[in-house]
């Protein structure tokens, strides 16, 4: 369905290929436990238990308004949670300071909207993380960025504003800023949900590809393909709470819960 | 006509301008480098710093700038020898450039708080999820499009500085343009409608290009979303 193309350059990010042989090894990267989060009466998360091994790319699927969105975005603590606890890599996520920012630059994130530094070229907006945060020397930077521009495919945008680029073209850099910090784990809040149809692929190839290269991932989406495709887990969602959780071929094939056959059956039946 | 141009041969009119010019870069500067620590302040997650902030702001922009020179000059230095340095009059200037700088600070805090409601909040994020602290992230992402976002309204507020920069006559700056105007009126009352349309024909001619560069700027430095 969309090029794999295998990304060979596993060096950018930092990892060993034992990763892309056994991905989904038993330390947790990301645990979850006992997390509850209200919006006044609504109960967005409802005790969220979740751990995230070493090379695992899951994704969490559901209807809208199920909470999906912000369990992403509660792992680097954009949404405060109300209760329980979340670890990145074995350390507690701490609440405000330099600690929190500190952990923020291990965690990888993609945003559905992009968020590309608006007033920053292609490559500032790569470099920037590198050198601000990890006092990165600005030539190695540089090179850096312009290695990982060039595996997502707009190295020869470089010099150019966001707003100049095509929506799938800012979201591969988008990806390419979050993996210049050579992160642990990388979060993907609805990455395809803002683009064009005939965009989605360009961004889900480079998803696959460092799916396939043993990234971390945590994938909140709507593409049931990259599900199939690319997911070691499958955690559907519903009125905030994880309903079920299996692997793709066992979620699509048999699901087992009422609200999961729901899901699917309309997701059929709109195709 | 001769008798209205001996007006410029008896008066520096052009020095009187001149006076102003200085008072407005001097208290430009101030306002610019306190109203920006004011946003950052009233932007900052800590409570107590937003109040701080808002108080400010709330007590300067609310309290005539008269008021606020007189007390500089009066209060600062009559009462407590709080003194700016330089001879007497050079001690009146600052005191003046002080009290224009303190009220205009807070104009320009709320004008760069409208450029930071210009950018979206996932600027912010994007900032604080590659590990950017609050301050790195509003000198690096948030303040540089903020201020691109807030041109017009800090123009705005350079202009109204301009003018109110005659208020340090008050201030015993005799020197600046509505000292030298009053003086002008007191000795030479056969052309008094003359010498209020130079002063304000000499004011719309150094306020007009700021607007024009205002405009200009803002939408040359607009920030392309």
């Amino acid at each position: 369905m969309w090029r794999v193309v295998p990304l060979t350059s596993s060096n950018v990010l930092g990892m060993n290929s034992d990763h892309q042989a056994q991905p989904a090894t038993s330390d947790p990267i990301v645990q979850l436990a006992g997390v509850n989060k209200h919006y006044g009466s609504l109960h967005v998360l409802n005790n969220i238990n979740l751990n995230v091994s070493k090379g695992e790319v899951v994704v969490i699927l559901g209807p809208s308004g199920s909470g999906k969105s912000t369990l992403c975005r509660a792992i680097n603590r954009l949404e405060t949670i109300d209760e329980g606890t979340i670890k990145i890599d074995g350390q507690t996520l701490p609440s405000e300071g330099k600690a929190l920012a500190k952990l923020r630059a291990d965690v990888g994130m993609v945003f559905q909207s992009f968020n590309l530094f608006a007033h920053k070229s292609i490559l500032e907006n790569v470099t920037l993380g590198p050198i601000r945060v990890k006092g990165m020397k600005k030539v190695a930077a540089k090179e850096l960025a312009m290695q990982l521009l060039d595996r997502v495919g707009v190295a020869n945008q470089a010099s150019k504003l966001p707003a100049q680029l095509s929506g799938g073209q800012q979201q591969r850099v988008a990806i390419a800023r979050a993996l210049a910090m050579k992160p642990k784990v990388m979060l993907f809040d609805e990455p395809t949900s803002a683009l064009d149809p005939e965009m989605i692929n360009e961004v889900l190839d480079t998803m696959v590809g460092l799916a396939k290269e043993g990234m971390t991932m945590l994938v909140v989406t709507h593409e049931m393909g990259f599900a199939r495709k690319a997911a070691d887990r499958v955690i559907f969602m519903a009125d905030g709470q994880i309903v079920e959780q299996a692997t793709p071929d066992e979620f699509f094939t048999n699901p087992q819960s009422d609200r999961a056959k729901d899901f699917l059956g309309k997701l059929i039946t709109n195709h | 006509m001769e008798n209205y141009l001996s007006i410029f041969t008896e008066y520096n009119i052009p020095g009187a301008f001149w006076v102003n010019i200085q008072l407005t870069f001097w208290a430009a500067i101030g306002a610019l480098v306190l109203g920006t620590i004011l946003a950052l302040l009233r932007i900052s997650p800590v409570a107590s710093f937003q109040a701080i902030g808002s108080g400010y702001v709330n007590l300067v922009r609310n309290t005539p700038l008269t008021i606020i020179i007189l007390f500089a000059v009066l209060a600062l230095y009559g009462q407590l020898g709080f003194t700016l340095g330089g001879d007497f009059q050079a001690n009146f200037f600052r005191l003046s450039v002080l009290g224009l700088a303190v009220y205009h600070a807070a104009f320009v805090c709320e004008a760069i708080r409208s450029g930071v409601n210009t950018v979206p909040l996932g600027q912010a994020e994007a900032a604080r999820a590659i590990g950017l602290g609050f301050m790195p992230a509003a000198r690096l992402i948030i303040l540089p499009q903020a201020f691109r976002g807030a041109i017009v309204p800090l123009g705005n507020t350079l202009i109204a500085l301009i003018k109110n920069s005659t208020v340090a006559a008050v201030g015993s700056v005799a020197t600046e343009s509505s000292s030298v105007m009053k003086s002008m009126i007191e000795f030479r009352a056969d052309i008094v409608i003359p010498i209020f349309l130079t002063f304000a024909i000499g004011f719309v001619i150094i306020v007009i290009p700021v607007g024009l560069l205002t405009t200009w700027l803002s939408k040359k430095l607009a920030v392309a979303r």
